[in-house]
């Protein structure tokens, strides 16, 4: 029971046609674990994540990701969610017209396969957007809609709160942060991971979440592949140094 | 969702002699054949809707007419017939383009309903017009006359298969309430030209609901004034354009008295291949009307490639002594980012479409304030979407 994926290989759509981005990531969470995700920008950090989402933009072209022993390349991108995935995005849609209220039940009936109960959804809501520092009005508020970004990331959190699915990609989900809201959506992915059987890949640009969520393993990317991996100390290692030597490296593999 | 906004700024200044308002005439001469170079017909399918630009009687047959009446009357509402100049027939409404001078001259006996002064019905009532062929013509007019203080509504339903112009003048006396809805539920084949005019009297309140989800071609001129202080209009609609449907409103508030009131607010959702709507919101403000207050505003969203929203907002300020006078105009797209998003969270694409849809209508829904007229919205609104998730994606 994981989420493994294989020598993954991955194209994005451009105008210009198919390029690769991904060159072959393997790389496996089991219940419990958060990994770090590392690198500069471009690096493909983002494409694994939409890949594994099942964004129609990109395509895995070899490899393979199972999701507890489920192929999820066979699987639509809502499949995939109610098999228990979940992608908190860098830059999550507006959507004009429909209130998170009314989102965040149908999201929860579609992945539980029945409405929550009525008297104890109200209550788990506004928990989850009072433990994320949302006031309760936005529950009445188009989704997303005219939220500033940092509203946005939160409300990511919201939904990784209440749909509670068994992995968990957040995508940069710290980057526009302000301290203090960089730490209630740490708690928030902290309260998630607390209950010990919940996996993470947390993707990042920068080391300063990972003072806040401690990862178990860090993999370093460079140009669609893994460079380094290691524990923890591998990124106070990278605050110190940066990715320049990793990039020098991948240069000249190429 | 991608948004272009209109900025809220007052656009040229036109006087009522302009392009944009043809002076009303009961004359058909006044009323010459557009070739669709006109301002007020340049976005409108000139080959498509020549049939309702031609003279042409009631186009009925023994026993078998071309558009079949039906009043559910209802007690304390007076209904009669109003012949050509017979007042109050032609008192509020006088004709602004050819289809309606012609719908008029096609007109012997117009149905004239009336609400008796300081009489309240509660029920609302109901004119079912089905036609019954897409080759012949119905020429209708219809009057209805809110007096003092009367509170009523009025529900007109179109169906079926026709060629239809249609008048309605709506007289809301001082202190009266009436609300108008005006259910287009055509076959994909029928040709509507409609104007309905209504003039609003002292502290008369007024509401008029258009909703139009079928037809081939439909184009509806709605226009209201105001007979003194006080009045208070609300014009709100709802259309859904599948492929080839052209829908056009066209709507004209002349602030024509102080401390009026009226507020705009059209959304209509366009799926398929050349689904065309046009939304012309005309608002003059004339110097006379100091303290006046008015909004309008037309949302689309666009839910395929290929369809096309126009929509114009004109506001027409002649004096600067006002409460408020605003527009806004958005067409936002439900593209493959947001269907990403939704499904992201387990929610199948269908439901997904559904839940910004509703989303977007729902709202003006729930303002109707009429039980069945709102659940058969909403349940037009989920056929409209089975037929484009169907055909689409």
């Amino acid at each position: 029971m994981s989420l493994v994926i294989s020598d993954l290989h991955v194209d994005v759509l451009t105008e210009d046609g198919p390029k690769e981005i991904l060159k072959g990531v393997t790389l496996t969470i089991n219940p419990g674990e958060v990994h770090a995700i590392m690198g500069p920008n471009g690096s493909g950090k983002s494409t694994l994540a939409y890949a594994l989402a099942g964004h129609p933009k990109y395509q895995i072209t070899s490899g393979s990701v199972t999701l507890d022993g489920t192929d999820l390349a066979e699987l639509s991108v809502d499949e995939r969610a109610r098999a228990g995935l979940f992608l908190a995005m860098q830059y999550p849609v507006e959507v004009p017209g429909v209130s998170v209220s009314n989102f965040l039940r149908t999201a929860k009936t579609a992945i539980d396969g029945e409405a929550p109960k009525v008297r104890t959804w109200v209550k788990d809501v506004n928990q989850a957007m009072g433990d994320l520092g949302l006031d309760s009005s936005f529950s009445a508020r188009s989704l997303n809609e005219g939220f500033s970004g940092g509203e946005k990331k939160r409300a990511e959190i919201v939904q990784l709160q209440l749909l509670n699915p068994k992995y968990a990609i957040l995508d940069e989900t710290d980057s526009g942060l302000d301290i203090d809201a960089l730490r209630v959506v740490a708690d928030g992915v902290n309260r998630y991971t607390g209950q010990g059987d919940r996996g993470v890949l947390l993707i990042t640009h920068y080391t300063r979440i990972l003072n806040y969520i401690k990862p178990d393993f860090v993999h370093v990317y460079v140009d669609g592949r893994v460079v380094a991996e290691g524990g923890p100390e591998l990124a106070a290692q990278l605050e110190e140094t940066g990715y320049d030597s990793y990039i020098a490296a991948a240069r000249a593999h190429a | 969702m991608t948004i272009t906004e209109v900025p809220n700024v007052a656009g040229a200044l036109e006087t009522l002699e302009s392009h944009l308002h043809p002076q009303p005439s009961f004359d058909l001469a006044d009323h010459p054949m557009p070739d669709g170079r006109e301002e007020v017909w340049r976005f409108t399918p000139m080959r498509r809707i020549a049939p309702l630009l031609a003279e042409r009687p009631n186009e009925d047959l023994p026993g078998d007419n071309a558009v079949e009446f039906t009043l559910h009357e209802v007690a304390g509402v007076e209904a009669s017939n109003l012949k050509r100049g017979e007042a109050p027939r032609g008192t509020v409404l006088t004709p602004g383009d050819r289809p309606a001078a012609l719908a008029n001259l096609g007109c012997e006996d117009a149905l004239y309903l009336r609400i008796p002064a300081n009489t309240e019905v509660v029920e609302p009532i109901r004119l079912d017009i089905e036609g019954r062929d897409a080759a012949r013509r119905n020429n209708a007019v219809h009057v209805i006359v809110a007096e003092p203080n009367s509170k009523a509504t009025v529900v007109f339903r179109h169906t079926g298969s026709t060629q239809q112009l249609e008048n309605v003048e709506i007289d809301v006396q001082p202190g009266a309430n009436l609300t108008f809805v005006s259910l287009q539920d055509w076959a994909d084949d029928t040709l509507h030209a409609a104007e309905h005019t209504a003039r609003v009297g002292r502290d008369a309140t007024y509401r008029h609901i258009n909703v139009t989800f079928g037809g081939d071609v439909v184009r509806m001129h709605t226009n209201v004034d105001y007979d003194g202080p006080g009045g208070s209009a609300e014009l709100f609609g709802l259309y859904f354009a599948d492929a080839g449907q052209h829908i056009e409103h066209r709507l004209f508030v002349d602030h024509n008295a102080p401390h009026t009131k009226s507020n705009v607010d059209y959304r209509g959702a366009l799926q398929g291949q050349d689904a065309h709507a046009v939304w012309i919101g005309d608002v003059v403000i004339r110097k006379v009307a100091e303290g006046i207050e008015t909004y309008e505003s037309n949302k689309n969203l666009v839910l395929t490639e290929g369809a096309r929203a126009d929509s114009v907002p004109n506001l027409e300020i002649e004096t600067g002594e006002i409460a408020g006078a605003g527009h806004s105009s958005t067409t936002g797209r439900f593209d493959d980012e947001h269907l990403f998003y939704l499904t992201s969270r387990g929610i199948d694409p269908v439901e997904a479409k559904r839940l910004v849809v509703m989303g977007f209508f729902i709202d003006i829904i729930r303002r109707i304030g009429i039980d069945d007229v709102e659940e058969r919205l909403i349940a037009e609104v989920e056929r409209e979407l089975a037929t484009s998730v169907g055909a689409g994606a």
